[in-house]
């Protein structure tokens, strides 16, 4: 085994933003927007570290697909903890009309390509809240998925999982190499302090595009209207 | 001369219970039209209360002649950061929580953290403080420039527009004049502030001690050691068991340090041991520490869940903390005597301190529908004052003078002292329209 663990990053909105809808309906206004990264991924991160640090694997890849900008999200990873960086770049039109889809063609090809034993990733992006990304990249690698994580433990070349569902907490033992999804009670990721963002600064950070993973972003959707929620109005008693 | 004057507003029992609105809340959302606002109270002689998230102890809200309450909620931008600087600048409506959320990517964090989550801006105007001051300081020594709308519609910039040096000897400190003026001499429109690196790693430890003596004794001696602690709580007993109940743990009931370290993982070693010789040659016992994030985050979150734990011991009733200040040397002694004051008075009043800083708290816990105790806990509060007073220390260590406290002030400052604030006053203000009745007792005609 690689002892190799790829998490997925994604740049999205801060979480405490007010989202303003662009005047035109064709999306959401992120010109000179606070971004970060996408929650579900901090937690993805805190645990490839952790698990790194209690030596259950050896090295952790942190990835995001996106514009020059999505370096940031793996600075931060890096200042988290992960060991280098892969940035697929994608851009302009190609990047509006990126989904999970697209995402995890490019996460299983990452996956092989870098003989990955694990995948974390969040549960989902709060901007599209899809929850599609861990699953369609397990379905496309053939791997098992242990989705809406609240607690994973390795046992020998198997992962133990409980997982959180509508009805409970279901257990789960499933066979590596295997995708994992975090949920929100996996664990509290730490800060990124100044000095390992500093060290940070020395860690590698690659640039490849989607057609060097032989993977075309071509959007088979079309966003036709964005819409703000219709306003709330007074009840009645 | 200013004189002192016993209204009904220093009596706590109204001050629990009365509420004080004004005749108008306007919200305002840039400086442009804060400043415009004050020239129309300026022009028809209106009171104007700033308010912030509105969270501060010592009714610096109420609007104690009516007028307009000048809500800055709106005003709530991040500007200007600069983490290779180490500062930041925000809006009123940006509080604690929501900046260090804000910052958490940069490492940088800003450590001041008063029980609520308070406005920024507001925190300047109290003079704020929280747990960690004895490493990291107060608003006081944590405030670059400020942005404020005089009671005139003027606007100033009290280190010069858009400057941010780690230090100056330029002219009068007027930073540091509006810095706890509580919104008698302006209204805060913008605060630069101080960042620190977020500290590579925490340990937490707790303590119990036989004696109050012996806690307080170790406090001393860890400062005199030279160990940099962050935090460094104070609980007596009543208030363990009251935080034990709320926030179920089991604490033993008897005076306790809960105490935090800052710093890289080889200085934490060395920190710790030191405090603990300290604690256990002190009669310390139960020395816990906690490294890690949740077990850390549970202790502390009783510490500043300790308000509602204070008031869960008496359902119904509602609690007024005190807030006196005194030097280091002399708190045993204070505590010591406060604990026989409430004893001997039959009053509930479990205590939470910052014993780093001198600083403690009696969260008094009373009936509103018992005259006779409210009174008995308003003449308590007074000794206590004047306790502190007696041992060089001050009346208020963070909360401020606010309603309750001017007569205290008077007595703190003495006349000159008083007379020279008045000037002051009198000078950015002369028509008393910034939040009349706070700080100062002026005579009425």
């Amino acid at each position: 085994m690689s002892g190799r663990v790829l998490v997925g990053v994604k740049r999205v909105i801060d979480y405490a933003v007010k989202i303003r809808v662009k005047p035109d309906n064709t999306g959401v206004v992120t010109d000179g927007v606070k971004h970060s990264m996408n929650p579900f991924c901090e937690i993805a991160v805190e645990e490839a570290v952790k698990l790194k640090e209690k030596k259950l694997i050896k090295e952790v890849v942190a990835v995001s697909c996106g514009p020059q900008q999505s370096q940031e999200t793996i600075r931060t990873a890096l200042a988290m903890g992960a060991d280098r960086g892969i940035h697929v770049d994608v851009s302009g039109k190609d990047y509006e009309n990126l989904g999970p889809l697209q995402v995890s063609k490019i996460l299983a090809a990452l996956a092989k390509q870098e003989d990955a034993q694990l995948i974390l990733l969040g549960k989902q992006a709060i901007d599209d809240d899809c929850n599609q990304t861990g699953q369609m990249t397990a379905a496309l690698l053939d791997w098992p998925q242990g989705t809406f994580a609240s607690e994973v433990s390795l046992e020998g070349d198997k992962i133990n999982l409980v997982r959180e569902i509508d009805g409970g907490l279901e257990h789960i033992k499933i066979n590596t190499p295997a995708v994992i999804t975090a949920d929100l009670r996996l664990n509290t990721p730490r800060y990124a302090t100044l000095p390992n963002i500093m060290k940070a600064k020395k860690k590698k950070i690659v640039t490849v595009k989607p057609a060097d993973l032989g993977v075309d972003v071509t959007s088979r959707l079309e966003v036709l209207k964005v819409e703000e929620p219709p306003q709330r109005q007074a009840g009645r008693v | 001369a200013a004189k002192v004057e016993k209204t009904e507003c220093d009596s706590i029992a109204l001050f629990l219970c009365r509420c004080r609105p004004p005749d108008v809340v306007v919200f305002p959302r840039c400086v442009e039209e804060v400043s415009a606002l004050a020239k129309v109270c300026h022009k028809h002689r209106l009171p104007i209360i700033p308010f912030g998230t509105g969270t501060g102890l010592e009714g610096g809200v109420g609007a104690m002649k009516g007028g307009v309450c000048f809500s800055l909620r709106n005003m709530e931008q991040v500007l200007d950061l600069h983490p290779e600087d180490f500062d930041v600048t925000v809006e009123p409506g940006v509080t604690r929580k929501t900046l260090n959320a804000y910052l958490r990517d940069t490492g940088l964090w800003f450590p001041i953290d008063p029980g609520a989550d308070a406005s920024l801006c507001g925190m300047a105007a109290t003079s704020a403080s929280g747990t960690n001051a004895v490493r990291y300081g107060t608003m006081r020594e944590n405030v670059i420039n400020l942005e404020v709308v005089l009671a005139d519609g003027s606007v100033v910039h009290t280190a010069g527009k858009g400057r941010r040096p780690r230090k100056t000897s330029a002219g009068y400190n007027l930073t540091n004049l509006f810095v706890g003026s509580e919104g008698t001499l302006g209204i805060i429109t913008k605060t630069t502030l101080r960042l620190y690196g977020i500290p590579e790693a925490m340990v937490s430890a707790v303590c119990s001690f036989p004696s109050v003596q012996a806690a307080v004794d170790s406090t001393v001696q860890t400062l005199q050691a030279g160990v940099p602690i962050a935090r460094i709580e104070f609980l007596d007993d009543v208030m363990i068991d009251a935080c034990n109940r709320f926030s179920s743990l089991s604490y033993p009931v008897t005076p306790t340090l809960f105490l935090e370290f800052h710093g890289s993982e080889q200085s934490l070693e060395e920190q710790v041991k030191t405090a603990e010789d300290i604690t256990q040659s002190n009669g310390g016992s139960d020395f816990q520490w906690a490294r890690d994030t949740e077990t850390r985050n549970r202790l502390w979150k009783a510490r500043h869940d300790a308000w509602y734990a204070a008031l869960a011991l008496r359902p119904g009733c509602k609690a007024y903390s005190t807030d006196v200040c005194v030097p280091l040397s002399r708190l045993p002694q204070i505590i010591v005597e406060t604990k026989e004051d409430l004893i001997e008075n039959r009053l509930t009043g479990p205590i939470a301190g910052h014993v780093g800083d001198g600083n403690f708290h009696c969260l008094m816990v009373v009936d509103p529908n018992d005259p006779e105790e409210m009174h008995r806990v308003h003449l308590f509060t007074e000794r206590l004052a004047r306790r502190a007073l007696a041992m060089d220390g001050t009346c208020t260590g963070e909360h401020g003078v606010g309603l309750g406290k001017r007569a205290l002030l008077c007595e703190e400052m003495g006349p000159v002292g008083i007379q020279v604030m008045q000037s002051l006053k009198d000078a950015l203000d002369p028509n008393n329209l910034m939040n009349p009745g706070k700080i100062l007792q002026r005579e009425e005609p």
